[in-house]
């Protein structure tokens, strides 16, 4: 038995378990209050006080949705594609989920350091995409289809001029690995050296998040509930418990890569995780004050400006960087 | 390699996680069928033709063009990466790549391949 605790590879797993479950339960936690605190906010904004009724302040009130999805009815409508109907909200959350092992919460505190971090990030916003389009066609509904393609289509557009952006930090920084990108932050931010590029991250994350004012796959009044108007109970659940997981999971993005990731002054290593989360609650709340502030783009509209004003402004940026850093080693 | 076993792990669980929930609401749900229920939704009336239509090309071309400029950026990651070590030979290469890449995306503008919805 001793043999076993001080096998190394038995201690990576224990461990990696013992982390892997606190992070999805505190993910699945802080989703269920980040749609309350969504709520609240837009009610705020809007005027109104939001859910109140439900516990102090509404607090039980995500308990009591997720209550109410489970025992609503959920049916398959009729020839629609049984098995992929099935598997695609599954794929809507699982990739927003893994994202989250490679981000840095505190000093020792990553799933695993994995040197093509930001890579696996990528690739998993790559397979949401298909989550969406398999949803839309399995429906057998034709607004369904077209919110499933015109989403798919919008996310592909933006993933390039996110992954363009992402360049000029790899660039200070000399490694795919999130835990290198925030070491290397110890000093500065990077937002500080790329502002255009955390203004492009942002807008794209909102893009591909299929959030306003880039949510014309989803709008009500549009496209009835585009891809997901056939889903009930909890396989809607999933859908949109990964759409808000995917907000989450690019704000930690962008807080690793441009705002420094754990890095903060006053607190002790064993409590940087909360300067973490600070600048993540900040991120998060500027998504959900864009929300109700601008008016929805309408969808010409939104692929002109993910194909001929980001992607070319994101190229732009990658060779000034470079230019700029060449010039300021060799002066 | 063994860094990858964690985000296996947490595929697995993220897996166990959705399977749980998924059948956990098939075993909670109340099951009252009929036919107007299962018909597809088309705002409340009878649905038109099949849904199994014929959609525009353009979707077709964005994602090919999807794939060109992700192409694109697969190479500008490893030399962004070691930007250092490269100096300004390196810069110099890549930014021809970029333009050779930018004459082919300005040729896509002028053959509007990227216009209406694109």
């Amino acid at each position: 038995m001793k043999d076993l605790l001080q096998n190394p590879d038995f201690q990576l797993v224990f461990w990696s378990f013992v982390k892997i479950f606190v992070i999805l339960n505190g993910l699945l936690g802080v989703v269920s209050y980040m749609i309350l605190a969504e709520r609240k906010v837009a009610g705020r904004m809007q005027g109104r006080p939001g859910p109140n009724r439900v516990g102090p302040a509404g607090t039980l009130q995500p308990i009591a949705d997720v209550i109410k999805l489970f025992f609503k009815e959920e049916f398959i409508p009729a020839a629609a594609n049984k098995v992929i109907f099935n598997i695609a909200p599954a794929l809507a959350v699982i990739p927003a989920l893994v994202s989250f092992s490679i981000v840095p919460i505190g000093p020792n505190f990553t799933v695993t350091d994995l040197n093509v971090g930001l890579l696996l990030f990528l690739a998993m916003s790559s397979i949401g995409v298909y989550a969406v389009t398999l949803g839309g066609w399995s429906s057998n509904n034709k607004y369904a289809l077209l919110g499933g393609l015109r989403s798919s289509a919008q996310m592909i557009s933006y993933e390039l001029a996110m992954g363009l952006s992402t360049i000029g930090v790899l660039m200070l920084t000399g490694s795919l690995s999130m835990v290198e990108i925030v070491k290397a932050q110890q000093n500065l931010p990077f937002i500080l050296f790329q502002p255009l590029a955390f203004v492009i991250f942002m807008i794209t994350a909102l893009a591909e998040t299929n959030r306003a004012p880039f949510d014309l796959p989803e709008a009500e009044a549009e496209l009835v509930a585009g891809f997901h108007t056939e889903y009930s109970s909890m396989k809607f659940g999933l859908f949109f418990l990964g759409e808000f997981t995917n907000v989450i999971t690019i704000c930690s993005i962008a807080t690793t890569l441009f705002l420094g990731g754990w890095n903060g002054p006053w607190l002790p290593d064993s409590l940087k995780f909360i300067w973490f989360f600070a600048k993540l609650a900040v991120l998060v709340f500027f998504f959900m004050w864009v929300r109700w502030t601008f008016p929805r783009l309408r969808y010409d509209q939104l692929m002109n400006l993910g194909w001929k004003i980001l992607l070319p402004l994101s190229l732009a940026n990658v060779l000034v960087t470079g230019l700029a850093m060449y010039w300021l080693q060799n002066r | 390699m063994r860094e990858y076993i964690p985000v296996l792990m947490f595929v697995i669980v993220a897996i166990g996680f959705a399977g749980v929930t998924l059948g956990l609401s098939q075993i909670t749900m109340p099951i009252r069928r009929n036919a107007r229920k299962m018909a597809p939704y088309e705002c409340g009336v009878e649905p038109v033709g099949s849904a199994r239509n014929r959609f525009h090309v353009k979707f077709y071309l964005v994602a090919l063009l999807f794939i060109l400029f992700d192409i694109e950026a697969v190479f500008l990651y490893p030399w962004a990466v070691t930007f250092r070590q490269l100096g300004l030979y390196g810069l110099i290469e890549m930014g021809l790549f970029i333009l050779i890449l930018f004459i082919g995306y300005v040729y896509l503008l002028g053959k509007r391949a990227l216009e209406w919805e694109s």
